[in-house]
């Protein structure tokens, strides 16, 4: 199955409410005026675009429709689309130089260890050898959560034990992948809050760890969102990306009711990419990011 | 100190003062600022909607009192009511009357179910119980092993069966464990699911119907945004729930999915995590929580001094 399909049927429930909405309500109006901006409005905020970012993405419809001097409620729905692809279509390439390390953050519980054990099985697959390194010591079972999903993919793992410094598995492991030759790293941390001072500063010790120890090596520090979050999704991406900064995003459980509309919100104002979709909990329920296709998911019956 | 919400609606009244009572008009300003700002704190939309209408019926045409200024007196009953509707007073988990309870944790992935059972566990054991956990969560890779450690966190047993694949039948057996070894609550975790997940969403009630709980306990992430009605109605019209727990209400979200679950479910929010240590679980305060939903900590004793 292609991103298409996978991310069609992922999205398929979402998406169902989303366009027989957006369908419903074209249909019910014969001409365009406010009430009709107000209802495409309120779809948006429904997915949790947000109110600010729905209200910018309005007033740029309704200015193409008076410029371009479309009067067919039907037309506003391509218009819409184009809108919203503006903002989100971002260059979403994972880096393909090599060696590369991977750094997951995020809030709690979002989704970036089962991701982790995802992109490690897509790389693998891509005949990359992956290395993983548990710096997640605090969460009870975290490192052998890490553990299980090391074997289904069939790589190594670096770990110590819990209560660890984080910054010292990390270390090691970037030993180990000299050592061992490995292409990929892979760093799983502890979920924190943003607000948590001590715990970003933690994030940031890791991060110069990475630089300092190999520097020649290319990054990717992703930021996973779970799809279900709201407009704190936000405020994650810009504490984050303010201390490890970000390049790019890693939207989970796409299967669910959720729309994730909040990551359009992101990438208006921090121009930041998402560059996966998680739509499941087994192995393969991982897929690169395609923006037309993610509008056109949403949209399409 | 005054929030956003006070100094917009401080603005939008500014012209009022002098006038004898609120008029319809006078409040649809008033209210645009304030729906702004629920759908900012992540109300759902239709709540929201409800909302907004019910609380301009209560203000329009109430008298401008001499003691408030007019943004103060609508702030006021904006949050009255919205405390009103997160359930007015704290509401107490309710025990068993055979002397023997069984609290089942459900909800979405990674919502904080184990470890809230672990504190929720701690919590019951100072208050003189002995309580179980049972480890139901077969599918997550060591949620098992992560359950064993928190139970040995709280100070608690724990009950598990590394060979079964049958969730059902390990709830059954953890209760027959805990009557065996005179524990007086049995919390039971049990795998996070989609609410689409139909397989999963019988499994729930299979093992509500074998175990028969005294409450079944939704665990909400408190981040969650405009979906949260979709689950919280689906797994009480599917499961019947009976109360919320709210978690990581420690960060900075100002958490409006409480005003949405409880609007939607009609069930009380019993507790609030608040981080990730054992003692991080509070008794929910429905004041406190429209203080925050509304943006403004201060709200209490802004309104106390007028
Ligand atoms: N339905 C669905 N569930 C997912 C997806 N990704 C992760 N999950 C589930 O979400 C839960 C949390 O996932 P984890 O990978 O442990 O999340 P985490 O961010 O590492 O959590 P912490 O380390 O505790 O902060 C698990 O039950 C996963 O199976 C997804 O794309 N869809
Ligand atoms: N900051 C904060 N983190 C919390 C809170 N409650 C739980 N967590 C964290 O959230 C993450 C997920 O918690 P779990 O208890 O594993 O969630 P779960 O619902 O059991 O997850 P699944 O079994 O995968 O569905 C962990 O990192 C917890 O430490 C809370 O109140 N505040
Ligand atoms: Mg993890
Ligand atoms: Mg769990």
């Amino acid at each position: 199955m292609g991103f298409f399909d996978r991310l069609r049927e992922g999205l398929s429930k979402t998406k169902k409410n989303f366009t027989e909405k957006v369908e419903s309500l074209l249909k019910s109006f014969r001409q365009i005026d406010d009430d009709l901006f107000e209802e495409l409005e309120e779809v948006l905020v429904l997915s949790d675009v947000g109110v600010k970012t729905s209200q910018k993405i309005i007033e740029n419809l309704k200015e193409r429709v008076k410029k371009e001097k479309i009067l067919n409620p039907q037309d506003v729905k391509e218009l819409l689309k184009e809108e919203m692809l503006n903002i989100i279509n971002l260059e979403n390439k994972l880096s393909e130089k090599y060696p590369l390390i991977i750094l997951m953050v995020g809030v709690n519980g979002v989704g970036k260890t089962t991701s982790i054990g995802k992109i490690a099985n897509l790389l693998k697959s891509n005949g990359r050898k992956v290395l993983i390194a548990a710096a997640d010591t605090f969460r009870a079972a975290a490192a052998e959560q890490l553990e299980i999903w090391a074997k289904r993919v069939g790589c190594d793992i670096i770990k110590h034990v819990e209560g660890s410094d984080p910054a010292a598995v990390v270390f090691d492991g970037i030993q180990a992948m000299r050592a061992r030759k490995a292409d990929v790293l892979i760093v799983d941390t502890a979920g924190r809050l943003h607000t948590k001072k001590n715990l970003v500063e933690e994030l940031k010790k890791i991060d110069r760890v990475i630089n300092q120890q190999m520097p020649e090596a290319s990054k990717e520090t992703l930021l996973v969102i779970d799809a279900t979050t709201g407009q704190n999704a936000l405020n994650q991406a810009k504490e984050f990306n303010h201390a490890v900064n970000i390049s790019g995003i890693v939207l989970t459980k796409l299967d669910g009711t959720a729309k994730g509309g909040i990551v359009i919100s992101i990438c208006d104002e921090l121009k930041i990419p998402v560059k996966f979709v998680g739509v499941g909990e087994k192995i393969d329920d991982l897929q690169q990011f395609n923006a037309k296709e993610f509008v056109d998911a949403l949209f399409e019956n | 100190m005054f929030s956003s919400l006070s100094e917009k609606l401080q603005d939008v009244f500014k012209k009022l003062r002098g006038k004898g009572k609120l008029t319809e008009k006078d409040i649809k300003e008033a209210m645009k600022e304030v729906k702004l700002a629920l759908l900012e704190a992540d109300v759902n939309y239709k709540v929201v909607k409800d909302f907004i209408n019910t609380v301009t019926q209560k203000a329009v045409g109430e008298e401008v009192l001499e003691s408030l200024t007019p943004a103060q007196q609508v702030i006021k009953i904006v949050y009255d009511e919205m405390v009103n509707l997160l359930g007015g007073s704290d509401t107490k988990l309710t025990f068993s009357p055979s002397g023997f309870s069984i609290y089942m944790m459900v909800g979405l992935q990674g919502s904080g179910k184990t470890t809230t059972a672990g504190k929720l566990a701690g919590l019951l054991k100072k208050q003189g119980k002995n309580p179980l956990l049972v480890a139901c969560d077969i599918y997550r890779p060591a949620a098992i092993k992560q359950l064993e450690v928190v139970a040995q966190k709280a100070g608690v047993k724990c009950f598990a069966n590394y060979n079964s694949k049958d969730a059902v039948k390990i709830a059954k057996e953890g209760i027959e464990f805990a009557k065996a070894s005179r524990c007086d609550v049995t919390i039971v975790d049990t795998a996070g699911r989609l609410h689409i997940n139909q397989e999963l969403m019988d499994e729930l009630v299979a093992i509500k119907n074998a175990i028969k709980p005294t409450e079944i306990l939704l665990v909400l992430d408190a981040m969650t945004g405009q979906d949260a009605v979709n689950v919280a109605a689906a797994f009480n019209e599917q499961l019947g729930i009976d109360g919320i727990i709210m978690t990581k209400l420690d960060g900075d979200t100002r958490g409006g999915a409480a005003l949405s679950v409880k609007a939607i479910t009609g069930k009380p929010i019993k507790f609030a995590g608040i981080g990730e240590k054992m003692e991080d679980l509070e008794v929910f305060h429905p004041d406190r929580m429209a203080s925050r939903i509304l943006g403004m900590g201060d709200i209490l004793t802004l309104i106390e001094k007028a």
